[in-house]
């Protein structure tokens, strides 16, 4: 009977123990804000990672790094100096837009601008294009016969 | 011109950019730093926490902080070049990276060092600002405290006397 | 022994490629007819040869023979069978052997499958696929052979990353070079047209179905490469516009164009050095691939081992094959001018605007892509352009050809009437914009590219369904239908739904990073996640700590989920297996992160609602592909010449 106590109680009192998972940063809107800024940096140690998405240690550590500076109440903007600033353009995801990335950022407009006036060439020469060329020729060719004049 | 050549010109543009490409490495990151400040820190001294240390008293000398770890298999490789530069007066200050088995002292104690200190960077918040992302990364830092140089991996032989050694006597004038 | 008969059937298939690519192609333009013989039998005695050495390849790793050096790096005595094959492709060597294994195969289909056709034009086909095959053969034997020693053999292997330990990389490399290699024979029917001066609408109609098949493997190779990278990274990602996923998407956007245009060709006769253009643009992408993966260039999670001076080959090979078939393409393209008309609101214009934007779509993909390394290589420092680059740039473009996709199939070839299609897709237009409303808001916030996602999915399904329409009111049943009717129609619906699968996941997921102990539980979207610990096991060539949690809906239904961390025997290293509750509606995903106490553990949850629909979409673009290809009047030919 005793045994049968002691046993309800501390199933009881694991019950009462286990409770709401914290999350890992303590903050879940600062969590959020970070997750959503990490997957647009990149891990510098990774072949290719996001921040957000990798195990590496640094990784680890730049994430610890950022959710310190949005504790301190940084804005995204900030955030993004403090690692522009050590780590350079490379640990940004989207290339910021300078004289440097001009061609970059223009070059899909660019590319839609000449394939709009490609398209606009090809459909006035398939519409003026007589049926045939050889027709066109063999017609002239015949006009100037029948009218005896000389080109 | 035939407009038909246009995409075999584009591709022996990007021919050219390929070819050149095979003699980059696309994961060496360029420092930030070039140029300017070496930043600030105050950090306890490996083997002697009582006692810190910061750039600003290297100030009026040219120095170089070498960012290293116990784990790092490829310090090990510099170290022999590292303890002949200190044998040549060389001024190195060792930044003891994230070594969280506390192994450092024990280390330098057994291979001996070539600093003539070394900081425990612990957290590596220091290397953070200094935009640090692996070792060993060595800084040439000179008489005002700018940097000058940062040589990404281990120096070799080659590469003090091709590149940093020149650049030391330069800045040394 | 056996890798050894492997190395000289790789010789010996190197010889028969040349003889493949030679004779035939001398034989084509001399007329010599006993030449151009040569080409059927040699492409299918290279093909013999090179499955020779790729079993010996396979054997060697199946018998864990740790002397030849590609089985040391890339195997290990405990790895299952199953992956003890598939390691044979899971290096650089192995994977060009690979390579080189399904390139010989596809042209061992043309030489079986293309009796009807002219012999010179075979003899062309099969000898440009010769060629490519001389230098892959070559490019292995000189640079990168499978069959190297390793003496003293060790007595054990560095294991298969266990990246690849997964059932994906079963079918994801092979599909993908299926496709990319496929591109190869209508590369080839390209070349061989350039080379004999004659491109028609029946060259066009030889060519579509190998286009069709191709791009149908690649479409099920990228899929399958997206869903492998969702489930075994373990963040709940499926596309991160890596430099090795854009080597696949780029010629997958040209294959797609690529298809549309041999269309135009093949009904009207025009846009022949478009569609000859795009055939070379795709396997030259294919190859492009194939360099950037391989080469060191490009940062990628994907890239094999890098070597620049492998990279010099394959750029070298490049040089030759892309830079040969373009200066051929600007001597001889003028001289195969179409004559048709067509009006300014036809089928064909609108083809033809379809293309402009894939193929700027495509040019954006391969400028964000190359761009670091252009401002590398001129000294102006390191960039990098990711996700959300591609993204600003790929998605609006997008915009103009799903819109399209359903106006053109109801738009007649030569000229229709524009106010025609107004008045038809008028209510399509209306539905769509309700749902582009509704749907957002149901879900529970307004997102304004959502909303144009699933407005555009509505648009493009109401317009299927007017073409089936259209087609059953003159009287046939749906399954009388012809494939390529069916064909087309699947593969636009397909991009329905994977364009609301994707709207909706990206719009309305959500992640949770928690601490939990046992006991402990979470909340995400509606669910209830509770931890109950983990057990320890041993796995053939890992341990593994799986991780049990007990998961409840809001409507009271309960499921289990055990995702692992597995730390792999033989190099050490960590990974994640994520623990998948796959639903029409959502995935619930949840990955193990570290034990950061004991029984403490830190773990992921992933909501994402409507993701299996870009899975379920690639396969039925897969069958629509599949339908195509298998159209009647490819096989009526056929039949006729087995009659005849």
């Amino acid at each position: 009977m005793k045994r049968l106590f002691m046993i309800g109680v501390t199933l009881l009192a694991t019950q009462v123990l286990a409770g709401e998972a914290q999350p890992v940063g303590e903050d879940p809107q600062i969590e959020q804000r970070l997750n959503g800024l990490a997957e647009d940096l990149r891990c510098l140690v990774c072949q290719n990672e996001s921040l957000a998405g990798s195990h590496a240690d640094l990784a680890e550590d730049l994430r610890r790094e950022i959710r310190d500076q949005m504790k301190q109440g940084k804005d995204d903007k900030q955030v993004v100096e403090y690692l522009v600033a050590r780590y350079g353009d490379f640990v940004l995801y989207k290339p910021p837009f300078k004289p440097l990335t001009l061609v970059l950022w223009l070059g899909p407009l660019v590319f839609l601008l000449v394939g709009g006036i490609t398209w606009w060439t090809v459909l006035k020469r398939r519409r003026a294009q007589p049926e045939g060329m050889a027709n066109t020729q063999a017609r002239a060719e015949a006009a100037r016969i029948l009218e005896g004049k000389s080109e | 011109m035939n407009k038909r050549l246009i995409p075999l010109i584009v591709f022996l543009v990007l021919a050219v950019f390929f070819a050149i490409g095979l003699t980059k490495n696309p994961r060496e990151v360029p420092s930030p730093f070039i140029d300017k400040p070496a930043p600030a820190f105050r950090l306890p001294e490996v083997g002697n926490p009582g006692k810190t240390f910061g750039p600003e008293e290297m100030r009026g000398q040219v120095w170089m902080l070498n960012v290293w770890a116990p784990w790092c298999v490829s310090c090990r490789q510099e170290h022999g070049v590292l303890m002949q530069l200190q044998a040549q007066g060389v001024k190195l200050v060792g930044l003891n990276w994230k070594d969280k088995e506390r192994e450092a002292a024990a280390l330098l104690a057994r291979l001996g060092s070539p600093y003539l200190s070394t900081v425990d960077d612990l957290d590596g918040r220091v290397g953070i600002d200094y935009g640090v992302t692996g070792t060993p990364e060595t800084f040439v830092i000179d008489k005002g405290g700018i940097i000058r140089f940062k040589q990404t991996g281990p120096i070799s032989e080659e590469v003090w006397k091709e590149k940093l050694e020149p650049m030391l006597k330069e800045l040394a004038r | 022994m056996i890798p050894e008969i492997g190395h000289f059937a790789l010789i010996l298939a190197l010889l028969l490629a040349l003889v493949q690519s030679v004779l035939p192609l001398i034989g084509a333009q001399t007329g010599n007819a006993r030449f151009l013989a040569v080409a059927r039998p040699a492409a299918q005695a290279q093909f013999l040869f090179v499955v020779l050495a790729y079993a010996c390849l396979v054997t060697a790793f199946l018998q864990n023979d740790f002397s030849v050096r590609n089985v040391a790096l890339n195997s290990f005595s405990q790895l299952p069978a199953v992956y003890r094959f598939t390691a044979s492709w899971g290096s650089h060597e192995g994977s060009m052997l690979l390579w080189a294994l399904i390139l010989a195969f596809w042209t061992m289909a043309v030489s079986v499958l293309s009796r009807r056709l002219p012999e010179d034009m075979v003899a062309r086909v099969i000898g440009i696929m010769g060629l490519i095959s001389v230098g892959f053969i070559a490019f292995l034997l000189f640079t990168s052979n499978p069959f190297d020693r390793l003496l003293p053999a060790p007595p054990d292997g560095r294991d298969l990353n266990p990246l690849l330990q997964d059932p994906g990389m079963v079918l994801h490399p092979p599909m993908l070079y299926m496709g990319y290699v496929g591109f190869s024979v209508t590369f080839a029917f390209a070349i061989a047209a350039l080379l004999s001066g004659k491109l028609d609408a029946a060259w066009a109609r030889w060519s579509r179905p190998w286009t069709t098949v191709a791009w149908t493997f690649l479409t099920m190779g990228i899929a399958l490469g997206s869903w492998w990278a969702y489930i075994e990274l373990g963040w709940g990602g499926w596309w991160f516009w890596d430099p090795t996923e854009n080597a696949s998407f780029m010629p997958w956007l040209a294959g797609t164009a690529l298809i549309h245009s041999l269309a135009v060709t093949e009904k009207r006769g025009v846009f022949k050095s478009w569609t000859v253009l795009l055939a070379i643009t795709a396997f030259s992408l294919s190859l492009l691939g194939t360099f950037l993966v391989r080469s060191g260039v490009l940062s990628s999670v994907h890239a094999f081992a890098t070597d620049p001076a492998r990279g010099a080959f394959i750029l070298g090979f490049l040089a030759l094959v892309i830079g040969g078939s373009l200066l051929l393409y600007a001597l001889r393209a003028p001289t195969m001018l179409g004559s048709a008309r067509f009006a300014a609101y036809s089928r064909e214009s609108l083809l033809l605007a379809n293309n402009v934007v894939l193929v700027s779509a495509l040019g954006s993909v391969l400028l964000g892509t190359l761009y670091p390394l252009f401002l590398d290589a001129l000294g102006m420092g390191k960039i990098s352009v990711g996700a959300p680059y591609f993204n600003a740039v790929f998605v609006p473009l997008m915009v103009p050809v799903l819109f399209l996709m359903a106006v053109g199939p109801l738009t007649r070839w030569k000229g229709a009437s524009l106010p025609d299609i107004v008045v038809r897709l008028r209510l399509a237009f209306a539905v769509a914009v309700v749902a582009a409303v509704a749907v957002p808001l149901a879900a529970g916030e307004f997102k304004p590219w959502v909303a144009l996602g699933v407005g555009l999915a509505v648009w493009i399904v109401y317009g299927v369904a007017l073409g089936f329409t259209d087609r059953l009111k003159h009287g046939s049943n749906l399954l009388a239908l012809p494939r390529g009717f069916w064909g087309m129609q699947l593969a636009h619906l397909s991009m329905a739904f994977g364009i609301v699968g994707i709207a909706l996941v990206s719009g309305y997921e959500s992640q949770r990073n928690v601490k939990m102990a046992v006991g402990d539980t979470a909340q995400l979207a509606g669910y209830t996640f509770t931890f109950k610990g983990t057990e320890a096991y041993e796995g053939p060539n890992f341990h593994a700590a799986r991780g049990h949690l007990v998961v409840k809906s809001a409507s009271g239904s309960e499921f289990t989920l055990r995702p692992e961390k597995r730390l792999y025997n033989a190099g050490g290293m960590p990974m994640t297996e994520a623990g998948i509750n796959y639903g029409v509606l959502r995935d619930i995903y949840v990955a193990m992160g570290e034990e950061i106490e004991p029984q403490v553990w830190t773990i992921s949850l992933f909501y994402k609602p409507f993701i299996d629909w870009l899975w379920f979409a690639a396969a039925l673009m897969a069958l629509g592909g599949a339908l195509a290809a298998s159209d009647r009047r490819y096989r009526i030919a056929l039949k006729d010449k087995a009659t005849a």
